[in-house]
């Protein structure tokens, strides 16, 4: 079979699994957060931390859950690293210093998992699985809460509430996250990927040589790291290390988690305003960018894949055998889009277009399909800004979803978007302008400057992959890459959640025969159009210095 | 003022103690639930796929690793030779180059590895595959092309008194498809071939 057919049937089946499980899920988590019943094991949880899960939250109150929790969150990982050589099970390893370990604690709360420590020399068993790990699982439910609030925003009426952040933050994690990934960990064991507590296992190869293999609970983490859109790898070659990602079928199934969620949650959303085709508009939308996405990578990198590339026959630099081109770019796009960033190949040699795209798919705000909650959140927001350039063109009041878009809303909206842009930018201007850019670049001339673009870009909207070559491990790039991520993570939930709350506040306006028809294909060619117009605009200038320059010149 | 102050504080509590108790689930309960799972039901899996010959451990069919003489940089022309790697096959240092498509250092080691494994090999630069002079992501990749073992077989048939049939059908015992007919690329196991070869010589 040749690699391309190979990598049609793989993308087929992908999409039919994608396709298969979307509506179980979907409907499942509509279920779990409409739901009045608490299961036992959560009403445990609420009377141990004395927490009344059926309080109705106003947004003020709703946002301090989330700010406050994760702040604690921060800092108790910030702590747990500060004294890991006095933790068990710490393999030896020293404690971490305070910039990395606050850029590493700001990294996993803010679900981005941008890692500037080394997994296999840095983290005993204890902070993997008791801190990192717990982030991954609880950065994703806090990402999911706040989407979901903002889909009550939608579905409520004439009233402030948007219910209730613990109870949300729960759910997600019990009823959602923690199942799927005992049985994706599971099939990770079975496929290869190791699981146990053991310590470096010190061998005599046949040539006499010494080799150090790595311990490790490698499959939990694997599961939750890609089924919460997080990234952090075990290991510092992440998915691309054997014991992460051992064969072509984990592979298929990682990228599978990667995408499950946030392609699902347009099926929760529409499930909870009461009109499924809303969510079909918004999950086509996510869909149409993310394959546009696979086809150019994969073409790109079999057929324009840089100088050195073609020298050696192929963009076989910095990927695995047992993966190939094919399955290293359906990996490298589902990561970029869905904030992921976990990687089963080093996108910093890729392609100079190639890693464009890569770099777009960030720049796009992680909404095709984005990370979970934090993807869906980020469309909605999106669909706005859509509806209301609409609205301008035929001079009418905007509203979706049977909701008045006003000034307020829109000026919430226009800040939402406006964050990620100013953080990516700013912070690459004053990278290059100070001498700590330059010294922490690998790579020389345009791709070099990719690498800094690639950081903030990456820090900024959560995604947490690299232009891997980039030395980002100094008090420098940590403080200011800490500083992104937190930024980028929570000054838009500020937004969202004061969003939901003036849009649960409103009366709805009936349907009448000039409303804009969002559930309709015309709306979703208005929402990729937008997509890519506010995107185009805010980076082209960026993208031509670095990537475009780069590809276009090779 | 002081309102506020207490309400965040009574916030922070909560969340201290919700959190230690989803650490408890997430981070305790969790992760010994699969272990036990798959201790239990994958042993050796979930021990890293470590491999044996003469009851002792030679590393694991997952990892990659040198096949140099011992204490030099040199290749061992016994041994079927991996990718090239950014660590040495050092499993505690995994990682690639980094270096960007185009980048001038990048061209250079590509250029030079060519050439080095034409001449070890005793083949044209044009038969020399593309995973044979670009080096992985992991830096500990298990695997080589099918093509990087086919040129490999006259040498090594050759070094251990074997003939090319024999080491040929070795590297096809040892050449693992795409899994499920269509997902990743066909891959050889060096670790498990050069041990099927020794066991070979050595009969």
């Amino acid at each position: 079979m040749s690699p391309v057919l190979a990598d049609v049937l793989q993308v087929t089946a992908l999409v039919g699994a994608l396709a298969l499980v979307h509506r179980p899920l979907g409907d499942y988590m509509a279920a779990v957060y409409s739901s009045k019943k608490h299961l036992r094991i959560e009403r445990w949880i609420y009377r141990g931390v004395g927490a009344d899960p059926d309080a109705q939250m106003r947004w003020p109150a709703y946002l301090r859950g989330v700010l406050i929790f994760s702040a604690v969150g921060v800092l108790f990982l910030y702590l747990l690293q500060r004294v890991q050589d006095k933790l068990p099970l710490s393999l030896g390893f020293k404690a971490i210093t305070p910039d990395q370990a606050f850029n590493t604690a700001a990294s996993f709360v803010s679900n981005t998992n941008w890692q500037s420590y080394s997994g296999e020399v840095a983290m005993g068993h204890v902070t993997q699985t008791a801190g990192l790990a717990v982030q991954n699982f609880l950065s994703a439910a806090v990402g999911m809460a706040v989407a979901v609030a903002l889909v009550r925003g939608f579905a409520l009426s004439r009233t402030g509430d948007l219910g209730n952040f613990w109870s949300d933050l729960v759910r997600g994690t019990v009823r959602i996250l923690v199942p799927l990934s005992v049985v994706a960990a599971v099939v990770l064991v079975a496929c290869g990927a190791i699981q146990n507590f053991g310590d470096i296992h010190h061998i005599t190869t046949l040539t006499g040589d010494k080799q150090a293999l790595s311990p490790g609970a490698v499959a939990s983490q694997e599961a939750i790291k890609n089924l919460g859109t997080n990234g952090g790898g075990f290991f510092n070659a992440n998915s691309a290390h054997p014991f992460e990602n051992p064969n072509g079928l984990s592979n298929l199934l990682e990228i599978f988690l990667l995408l499950v969620i946030p392609f699902s949650m347009p099926r929760t959303f529409g499930k909870m305003v009461g009109s499924l085709k809303q969510g079909y508009a918004i999950v086509a939308a996510m869909g149409a960018v993310w394959i546009c996405a696979v086809v150019a990578v994969t073409w790109l990198e079999y057929a324009h894949p840089g100088t050195a590339s073609q020298l050696a026959g192929g963009a076989m630099e910095g990927k695995e055998q047992r993966f190939g081109e094919g399955s290293s770019s359906l990996f490298a796009v589902s990561t970029t889009m869905t904030s992921t960033g976990s990687v089963n190949s080093f996108h910093d040699s890729f392609g100079g277009l190639s890693g464009g795209v890569l770099l777009l798919g960030m720049m796009l705000g992680e909404i095709t399909p984005g990370g979970v909650g934090s993807g869906l959140y980020g469309m909605l927001i999106m669909a706005i800004i859509a509806v209301f350039l609409a609205g301008l063109m035929v001079g009418r009041t905007p509203e979706y979803l049977g909701k008045k878009i006003g000034t307020r809303e829109i000026k919430l909206a226009a800040c939402y978007i406006l964050i990620t842009p100013a953080l990516v930018l700013i912070g690459t201007a004053a990278a290059i302008a100070l001498p700590d850019g330059k010294a922490a670049m690998t790579n020389v001339g345009a791709h070099g400057f990719s690498e800094v673009l690639y950081a903030f870009t990456s820090a900024s909207n959560n995604n947490g992959s690299a232009f891997a070559g980039f030395g980002a491990n100094t008090p420098f790039f940590n403080t200011t890459l800490g500083l992104c991520m937190l930024l980028g993570r929570f000054l838009p939930m500020v937004f969202v959640l004061a969003l939901a709350g003036s849009l649960a506040e409103q009366k709805p306006i009936p349907e009448t025969a000039g409303t804009l028809r969002t559930e309709k294909p015309l709306f979703t060619g208005l929402l990729v159009g937008t997509l890519l117009i506010v995107t185009g605009l805010t980076f082209f200038p960026a993208l031509a210095l670095g990537p475009l320059a780069e590809g276009l010149t090779s | 003022m002081n309102n506020s102050v207490t309400s965040t504080l009574r916030v922070a509590w909560a969340s201290l103690r919700i959190l230690l108790v989803l650490t408890v689930v997430c981070g305790v309960i969790y992760p010994l639930v699969v272990t036990g799972i798959a201790q239990g039901l994958f042993h050796g899996k979930a021990n890293g796929s470590e491999v044996k010959v003469d009851g002792t451990v030679v590393g694991s069919e997952l990892i990659g690793q040198s096949w140099n003489i011992k204490g030099t940089k040199t290749p061992d022309p016994t041994w079927f030779q991996g990718r090239p790697s950014n660590s040495g096959y050092d499993p505690l240092a995994t990682g690639s180059s980094q270096l960007g498509a185009n980048d001038p250092t990048l061209v250079k080691n590509v250029r030079a590895a060519r050439k080095q494994v034409a001449e070890f090999n005793g083949v044209p630069e044009s038969e020399v595959p593309k995973d044979a002079v670009t080096g992985s992501a992991s830096a500990i990749d298990p695997g080589i092309s099918p093509a990087y073992a086919e040129i490999q077989v006259k040498r090594v048939a050759e070094r251990n008194r074997l003939t090319a049939a024999q080491v040929e059908r070795l590297v096809q015992d040892n050449t693992t498809g795409r899994t499920v007919g269509f997902l990743g690329e066909p891959s050889v196991n060096v670790l498990k071939l050069n041990i099927a070869v020794k066991e070979l010589a050595t009969k």
